[in-house]
């Protein structure tokens, strides 16, 4: 069975379908549905058998490159820090088919934001590669 | 002890025996990397077998068996070797006597050369008996991680003298390091931080055990009210108090005593002493701020320089200054953080409770928010995130308005 990460973003990706302000502005009640839509986004994958894990990152972000012989390791914060692409975090999953991967991630881009709309957030939805095959490539 | 009713081997009377026995290896001498391994394959061996075959002497068996092991062991090592490493001097006898097993162990896996990580993996292994699979699942690693930083970590130790005193403030840290890590977990690592405490506390007179033990009893007893049941964070001040531990309580302050009496009060036992003035309130408005500041007050007066030594503790006093003093004095003392902490999410969180009790509802929600964006546990990102949203849609904030627009992230939770 394939797996996929169902990516989020802070900020980044196509146009978002429509605009919302930061959570911490929302009601108290929209908050909650919130919170509680997303513990049962995994709590599903878990009674179906397609969770692998759930991760969220901080925003905080730091590039880094290899300085050099002898120098230290450069690091930066941008150049672009508010226009650039900024991953919140990912559920991974194991399904059936590319198929199921795009109606999980429909599922979750329907979290209820404030009044309780969807946010219809876009998701980011990426195949892991797997491991060699069992069988020999007859090409 | 082998057995319980239901015929399954008792796993925490056989990790029990774990000091000791391996405490007496070392002791004849064996190397500790080496004595460890077996003393490893050996327990594996108890659980296997003494559900069915309940050892009469469950120490000795284990002690031979784990013998048995090591000889198997270095067999095979010197058919390799041809006897190579079999030639090294034996050991001077250890001064250390018997019954200090748990100390003496505790100091190895705690020796000031190891990392953080590693002394606390070794100790969980060698001195609480987890296996290298449930040290992994707590720290939420591969098990092949944790067995190479364990073997990493007993790599380093080879050829170290072992049998001189160890530091016993790194020891210290260490138990309060797998408390402090202990709440997520499957494993229940803070019950197992509490043990090895307990341990401690009777192989050395030192205050200092006693009151690291009183303050995890202490903070222990209120951790079933520390989550509601969606598994959201309550504060101290809005728990259901008749859900503490009332036992672990009376047991945290009758440890806390004996430490007391002894007159040589440590920074375990100062904040062992405020935990329990919060388990002694009844309510949250009686809470006895003024003694807390006054711990606060020897807390801080353990170090030259608090603001930059024992920055937390002065955050800390901060909460407790605003309940005796008021909140512009205890946002004053903050003030002197900002620099080293302002870019936690601590400093952040303590503010905005702060501004609250002032009053000044939008301050707290923008302190509040800065806290969950800076956050780095899910938890408690989303309860940052709560207080923000309850401070802001709070009655009296008539600034909403006047908020400044930020330029962080819209925080879409996760």
């Amino acid at each position: 069975m394939p797996k996929y990460l169902l990516l989020k973003r802070y900020r980044g990706g196509p146009e978002p379908h429509h605009p919302f302000p930061p959570m911490d502005q929302w009601a108290p009640e929209d908050v909650e549905a919130h919170m509680a839509f997303l513990r049962n986004v995994s709590r599903m994958l878990e009674e179906r058998g397609e969770y692998v894990g759930v991760h969220a990152l901080t925003p905080a972000r730091t590039w880094v490159r290899y300085g050099g012989p002898d120098a230290a390791p450069v690091t930066t914060d941008g150049p672009h820090p508010e226009t650039s692409d900024l991953v919140a975090g990912w559920f991974m999953i194991d399904v059936e088919s590319h198929a199921r991967a795009v109606e999980i991630a429909a599922y979750v881009s329907s979290e209820p934001g404030p009044g309780g709309e969807p946010l219809y957030e876009w998701i980011d939805v990426r195949e892991i590669m797997s491991g060699p095959p069992a069988d020999d490539d007859p090409a | 002890m082998s057995r319980t009713p239901t015929g399954e081997v008792d796993e925490r009377a056989l990790r029990a025996l774990v000091p000791q026995v391996l405490a007496g290896m070392l002791r004849r001498g064996e190397d500790f990397d080496a004595a460890e391994d077996a003393l490893q394959e050996a327990l594996i061996e108890a659980l296997r077998v003494w559900a069915e075959h309940p050892p009469g002497d469950p120490r000795a068996w284990l002690a031979t068996v784990a013998t048995r092991r090591l000889v198997d062991a270095r067999r095979s090592e010197a058919a390799r070797h041809r006897r190579e490493e079999v030639t090294h001097a034996e050991p001077p006898p250890s001064p250390i006597e018997e019954g200090d097993d748990t100390l003496f162990l505790l100091f190895c896996c705690c020796h000031p050369d190891l990392a953080p990580a590693s002394q606390v993996a070794l100790t969980l292994r060698a001195v609480g008996g987890l296996t290298t699979r449930e040290i992994a699942e707590a720290f939420f690693v591969p098990e092949a991680t944790m067995a190479q930083r364990i073997s990493r970590a007993k790599r380093t130790l080879r050829g170290r003298r072992l049998d001189r005193p160890g530091d016993l403030a790194v020891v210290l840290r260490v138990l309060y390091l797998i408390y402090t890590t202990g709440h997520a977990g499957r494993v229940d690592l803070a019950g197992e931080a509490i043990r090895l405490a307990g341990r401690l506390t009777l192989a050395t007179e030192e205050p200092e055990a006693r009151g690291l033990l009183a303050l995890m009893l202490l903070n222990h007893a209120r951790l079933p009210a520390r989550l509601d049941a969606a598994g959201r964070i309550v504060t101290l001040d809005r728990q259901d108090r008749g859900r503490w531990d009332t036992r672990e309580i009376a047991e945290g302050v009758r440890v806390l005593q004996s430490a007391l009496a002894r007159g040589r009060p440590g920074r375990y036992q100062i904040q062992a002493a405020i935990a329990a003035l919060h388990d002694d309130a009844a309510s949250a408005e009686e809470t006895d701020w003024v003694q807390i500041l006054a711990w606060y007050d020897e807390l801080i007066a353990l170090t030259d320089d608090p603001a930059q030594q024992d920055p937390a503790a002065v955050l800390a006093r901060a909460v407790a200054v605003g309940h005796v003093l008021g909140a512009a004095a205890a946002l004053r003392e903050t003030d002197r953080l900002r620099d080293v902490l302002g870019d936690r999410h601590r400093w952040h969180a303590v503010r905005g409770h702060l501004h609250e009790l002032d009053g000044d509802l939008p301050a707290a929600g923008a302190a509040y928010a800065e806290a969950a964006r800076l956050a780095t546990d899910i938890a408690e990102r989303d309860h940052l995130i709560r207080q923000a949203v309850r401070a802001r849609a709070a009655p009296s904030c008539r600034h909403r308005g006047d908020r400044p627009q930020r330029e962080t992230p819209p925080e879409r939770g996760f």
